[in-house]
């Protein structure tokens, strides 16, 4: 089944577009976008409508390429050897299996979502150029090749913090996630809570697209962001009239702390909000 | 086939490669986008486009090559073009009775035959300001050549509906930075300021300590870690965004763009020839929405380097003078400024794209490097060099 827009997840038809093309030429997907805009949430979704498992994996900026295909736990070999321990003899029971090797070997073909790619090496990308391609790798210890039974979907997500590679871009297909305009913005929320009261989502998604274009924000709130301030506001009960309001006291409160995150960007709202509303 | 449209991108800045081409080719293959021309730009966008700021390139690249049929008309129109498109194009382009006539005599080619006719009319009719081609937007075929409102071919539902097409919406203008990719050089010559440090969680095997407390333990393993060596060097920028800088905006904007992704941290302000009381972070509402530099002392601690940027060519009172500045009032001088970040930053260094022999003719340059005590460089691998040096000591 193709993967398209369903009741949970909002995607535009370049998204869909996007993701068919590379599950159906076995390509990996780069996904880049602003932070919350729904990068790790996609993988998810496509595993669902293609009924397929997701492995996860998530890069740190420590993460090596190797960790991904299968690590030699040479430590604790040295250890059960001081110890006796008669395991030491197969150096099998060292190799410790990566997220890859996890989907080469499944059964049946699975989603794999590498997450934050960006976060690592500048050479993390390349060192995988290899193993992605030809979806195989070689185990030195053991001289054995792990080789796909069925080519993984891929998936790739980037919040841009690095540039990458261009052999491996060449290998991808691209999509960028652009931050969603107000009535996509309302389809989301709606997939999220279907039962909040229009007045509050109107009032809310106005007050959130200001507060997006101060210039100079140091986080501008996403959709993980909105998400989790509307939960606030339905808990609480807030009335829509409050977010309406020209008084900046009645009105910071209700954004502290899930919309604006730190001090200064709260100083700069009530900067340039309320100063512009009392003309 | 669509090898010209590739050319094209390629003309226009974008990295395809034939790797790109040929998934392309494999998807349309694999029937990934049948039947529908916005379709077939997503799936081209995402074969070939690998960057969202050439998206825009590619949008008018895109519009350029496939605009009506204008641009291929008299060539083999099918060979760039599917067949499916070309139907959507003809009902638009001729009148319902046509069609039926067309219809009627048969099929396809006798479509084409006179859709090609029509487009050639057309061609000729261009200066006349015929019933066909408008620059109103009226016609199907507008300014550009064909409707800049536009038609939605091959969506059927839409065929009444006026939509502008998307890779004419232009969506990703603000993305396409005009920065070369080739900021390779610069990266390099950048990296050398990094400066690890180890921070963070203990993860990496310190061979050393373990060796050194294995022996101290009568040969059982203790195993000792240490944090990974990690980039900690703070680095903030000070952009000279002036008229004078105009010629140097590509440099500096691939400067920045490399030591964004150099340096994890990295801030960044705007000024116009000198520093004064307030900096900015968009050159479009300077005036509206200034960073008072004061705010920049106490907020960036002196573990901050701090480059400026600018070709340091103005008249000397911009520097000296209370109320020199060219924008407006400046009530102290900007030497004052000037001092007062170097004082507080300390390893601060100002890089100049003018080439370093033309320094000498210039007042200004020379009363600005000796208030950075000579730490003024050119903008070149090795100016970046000789930066670099001075500022990690
Ligand atoms: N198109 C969408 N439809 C439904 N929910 C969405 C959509 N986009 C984002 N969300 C919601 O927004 C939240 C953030 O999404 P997610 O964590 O995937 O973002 P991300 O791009 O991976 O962010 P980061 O870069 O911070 O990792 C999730 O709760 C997700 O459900
Ligand atoms: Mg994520």
């Amino acid at each position: 089944m193709p993967f398209a827009s369903t009741d949970k997840y909002i995607a535009s038809r370049d998204l869909e577009v996007s993701v068919n093309a590379a599950v159906k030429l076995q390509r990996p997907l780069l996904v880049k976008g602003e932070p919350g805009t729904g990068k790790t949430v996609l993988a998810q979704e496509v595993a669902a409508a293609l009924g397929m498992p997701l492995i996860e994996w998530h890069i740190k900026s420590t993460t090596k390429a190797q960790q991904g295909l299968y690590e030699y736990d040479a430590v604790s070999r040295l250890r059960d050897g001081q110890l006796g321990d008669p395991r030491v003899h197969d150096v099998a029971n060292y190799i410790v299996h990566g997220k890859l090797w996890e989907a080469f070997t499944s059964e049946t073909p699975t989603v794999v979502l590498i997450d934050e790619i960006d976060k690592a090496d500048i050479e993390f990308p390349n060192d995988l150029l290899l193993e992605l391609d030809r979806m195989q790798f070689y185990v030195y210890e053991t001289r054995e090749t792990i080789v796909a039974r069925q080519r993984p979907v891929v998936i790739i997500t980037s919040n841009n913090e690095k540039e990458l590679p261009d052999a491996f871009l060449r290998r991808c297909f691209f999509h960028y996630i652009r931050f969603p305009d107000r009535e996509t913005m309302e389809k989301i929320v709606a997939t999220h809570y279907p039962d909040i009261k229009a007045s509050l989502a109107r009032e809310a998604l106005n007050v959130f697209f200001k507060i997006r274009e101060l210039p100079g924000l140091k986080k501008k709130p996403a959709t993980s962001e909105l998400l989790d301030w509307l939960k606030l506001l339905m808990i609480e009960d807030l009335s829509p009239d409050v977010l309406r309001s020209d008084d900046a006291k009645l009105v910071i409160p209700p954004l502290h702390g899930a919309l604006l995150k730190n001090e200064q960007d709260i100083s700069l709202f009530e900067r340039l909000v309320f100063m512009s509303r009392r003309g | 086939m669509f090898t010209g449209f590739i050319e094209g991108l390629r003309k226009s800045g974008v990295p395809v490669s034939i790797t790109e081409h040929l998934s392309l080719l494999g998807a349309m293959e694999a029937g990934v986008a049948d039947y529908s021309v916005e379709d077939f730009y997503f799936l081209a966008r995402s074969a070939l486009v690998k960057d969202e700021r050439w998206f825009d390139r590619f949008d008018r690249v895109f519009a350029q090559h496939f605009k009506g049929l204008e641009a291929v008309a008299g060539e083999d129109l099918t060979a760039e073009l599917p067949e499916e498109w070309l139907r959507k194009l003809a009902e638009k382009t001729l009148s319902p009775e046509e069609m039926a006539a067309i219809e009627a005599l048969g099929g396809f080619d006798k479509l084409m035959e006179t859709l090609k006719k029509r487009l050639e009319e057309q061609k000729e009719r261009h200066q006349g300001g015929s019933k066909w081609i408008g620059t109103a937007g009226t016609s199907p075929f507008g300014a550009y050549g064909y409707n800049p409102e536009g038609v939605r071919i091959g969506q059927h539902e839409s065929r009444h509906r006026r939509a502008v097409k998307v890779w004419d919406r232009r969506e990703f203008r603000d993305l396409d930075d005009g920065v070369e990719l080739n900021t390779r050089s610069l990266k390099l010559a950048l990296r050398k300021l990094r400066r690890f440090a180890r921070e963070g969680a203990a993860e990496e095997l310190n061979l050393d300590g373990t060796i050194r407390a294995t022996a101290e333990n009568a040969g059982t393993l203790d195993l000792k870690f240490a944090p990974e060596r990690r980039n900690a060097m703070k680095v903030l920028l000070f952009l000279d965004v002036g008229g004078s800088m105009d010629d140097h905006v590509k440099a500096s904007e691939e400067l920045f763009s490399a030591a964004r992704s150099e340096f994890k941290h990295l801030e960044y302000f705007y000024f116009h020839n000198c520093v004064y009381e307030g900096v900015w972070k968009s050159n479009a509402r300077r005036r509206t929405e200034q960073t008072p530099t004061l705010e920049v002392l106490r907020t960036f601690g002196p573990d901050y380097r701090l480059i400026f940027v600018g070709d340091a060519a103005m008249s000397p009172y911009e520097i000296v003078q209370p109320g020199g500045a060219v924008e407006h009032w400046n009530a102290e001088s900007g030497q004052a400024w000037v001092e007062r970040l170097t004082g507080h930053f300390r390893r601060v260094a100002w890089l100049n794209p003018t080439p370093e022999p033309a320094w000498s003719y210039s007042q200004s340059t020379a009363i600005l490097r000796q208030l950075l005590e000579q730490r003024m460089y050119p903008m070149t691998l090795d100016g970046l060099e000789r930066m670099t040096r001075a500022l990690s000591r």
